[in-house]
């Protein structure tokens, strides 16, 4: 499903800020994978999904989306393929227009905007549905303003977004790192639901080891901007919180010492 | 006081000519959230196209829609300079503006072009407030003229472009990720708010019988004061975008029934730019005032 092959991408090349944010980076998903992404700060885990995004274009390597070489196509054509959702709640949605208006532009994903209505009578009827399924009471208030919303709902609606139109490859950043406690593990019970209900191929980043365990199939750990290591299947089900710390350790000459991911466990 | 009161039935048409511009300036400023000073320049674009094309026997409406697209074609000369060159949104709009000043003396030929109300067949003119049938009343006219403009914008914007192009200037991240093009949507509202502002232009031209090289100058402050008076006095009441539109063509007239009132208490007129400016300075202030003095802690939302 995504084919992502030696890529690397350096900032600020030729200055004192120069960082070489992703090196040399490869990586494969099967169709179906749900793959957490964990790794320290600076580790390029952002650049990386940023990079399969298309945000801005990499200096060197390919990627492929369904078989698609998609490593030129600039943000907005790549979109078709991907369901995005931000850290930062205010992100994901336009906080000046309503829920309904906002799903509409979500569900148009890939489409050629035209001057059509934006939004039909029919698609307000799916719309209450998707959004009863999330359980906060939304399905009522459709043309609500979503900046009147929390950020445990907005993160939602934008969950419902990315995958009303089921995206080739969900991209989640950090979703819920932004969310109390409580919200946060509704918002990823929901994204649970959501992916495995539509068998997406999903790429997770958290920063919660946990998570990263228990959620998804397969788990990926990155430093200094490449794939450290690589666990799947039963090996990854086994894992401890205190393995990953090792593993980090090993791979990375250094200590997972990241006070967000300790007070995460 | 009778001069006043003479003087208000103008006043009001200049305020409904000018409240064309303020609705292309509200959909720069508040839809798409850029400031474009192209406008400056694309209101005496469209005047001055407007009267040439009349002096060249072109009849009245294929005049005034040659300055729609002439003043297009501005935007779109800002709306590239962001977007494809990739110059600040305000800087691109000093630019095209300092070029058009160029331009637009090219198309007059000279600084200054009348037009005779006599010998031509002008839709509005300040001769056309007083003692003519209501249908061939200026104010009557333009009125006319904002509805329709209103009903048009109102439409295009509940379309799926539309919808895209408000998305832009919400959250242009967001509308990327939804797999909008959000260069070509900022060019695309460049575009239809300058072609109303040289609409603006164009009947502007024609009401005071002639265009001028400097006719544009403040025209964005003048357009700013009209959404502000507008949000400030219907803020409150309006939520539709249509009727959005419609406080900004009223806030346009009431600050020309303002500014005739401040001219009639005597004033000096060489004051009223400086009046305007410090005025709209500190509408614009307001609201920051508001959030950094007068906020109240909000209760930050939990989970639901």
């Amino acid at each position: 499903m995504l084919q992502v092959s030696h890529i690397s991408k350096t900032f600020n090349a030729g200055t004192v800020n120069q960082k070489q944010a992703l090196r040399d980076l490869s990586l494969t998903l099967k169709n179906g994978d749900f793959v957490t992404v964990i790794g320290g700060n600076g580790a390029g885990k952002s650049t990386l999904l940023n990079a399969i995004a298309g945000t801005w274009l990499v200096d060197e390597g390919q990627i492929l989306i369904d078989g698609k070489d998609v490593t030129r196509l600039p943000e907005h054509k790549r979109a078709a393929f991907l369901g995005r959702v931000f850290q930062d709640p205010m992100n994901g949605t336009a906080a000046a227009m309503g829920i309904e208006e906002n799903l509409a532009l979500a569900f148009r994903r890939g489409d050629r905007r035209t001057l059509k209505g934006g939004i039909t009578a029919g698609e307000r009827k799916l719309y209450r549905e998707m959004l009863s399924r999330l359980g906060l009471g939304l399905e009522n208030r459709l043309t609500t303003k979503v900046g009147l919303l929390s950020g445990g709902q907005r993160q939602a609606l934008t969950l419902l977004m990315a995958t009303l139109k089921k995206p080739k490859l969900l991209l989640l950043d950090e979703h819920t790192a932004a969310l109390d406690p409580k919200t946060a593990a509704k918002v990823l019970e929901t994204t649970e639901t959501i992916v495995n209900q539509d068998h997406l191929t999903t790429l997770m980043i958290t920063h919660n080891m946990r998570d990263a365990i228990h959620i998804g199939n397969r788990l990926i750990m990155m430093s200094e901007g490449r794939i450290i290591y690589d666990v799947a299947g039963e090996e990854k089900k086994n894992l401890t919180v205190e393995d990953l710390l090792r593993k980090f350790a090993e791979a990375s000459g250094e200590e997972l010492a990241n006070d967000r991911m300790m007070l995460a466990n | 006081m009778m001069s006043l009161i003479n003087a208000l039935p103008g006043a009001a048409a200049q305020g409904l000519i000018w409240g064309i511009m303020a609705i292309g300036v509200y959909i720069t400023y508040r839809v798409l959230d850029i400031a474009d000073l192209t406008v400056d320049g694309s209101l005496c674009t469209g005047g001055a196209v407007c009267i040439m094309m009349m002096l060249s026997g072109h009849s009245v409406w294929v005049s005034m829609l040659g300055a729609l697209i002439a003043g297009m074609a501005t935007g779109l000369a800002t709306g590239l300079l962001h977007t494809f060159m990739g110059i600040p949104a305000i800087l691109s709009g000093i630019l095209t503006q300092l070029g058009l000043w160029s331009v637009n003396l090219k198309i007059m030929g000279k600084a200054n072009q009348a037009i005779n109300v006599d010998k031509y067949d002008l839709l509005v003119s300040l001769r056309f407030i007083r003692d003519v049938p209501f249908y061939q009343n200026t104010i009557f006219l333009v009125a006319v003229v904002i509805l329709v403009l209103i009903a048009i914008l109102y439409w295009f914007f509940g379309t799926e472009l539309g919808c895209s192009i408000r998305a832009t200037g919400c959250n242009d991240k967001m509308a990327r990720a939804q797999g909008i093009n959000t260069d070509f949507n900022r060019v695309l509202g460049l575009m239809i708010s300058n072609g109303l502002v040289a609409l603006s232009g164009a009947l502007l031209a024609q009401y005071q019988g002639f265009a001028d090289i400097n006719m544009g100058r403040g025209a964005i402050v003048i357009g700013l004061a009209a959404v502000i008076i507008g949000e400030a006095v219907f803020g409150r009441i309006f939520h539709n975008f249509a009727l959005h539109l419609l406080s900004v063509a009223v806030g346009s007239i009431i600050y020309y029934l303002v500014l005739q009132v401040v001219i009639w208490r005597g004033i000096d007129t060489d004051l009223l730019k400086l009046l305007s400016a410090v005025v709209v300075a500190i509408f614009l202030a307001i609201p920051v005032w508001k959030a950094r003095y007068f906020s109240r802690p909000i209760k930050k939302g939990g989970g639901r």
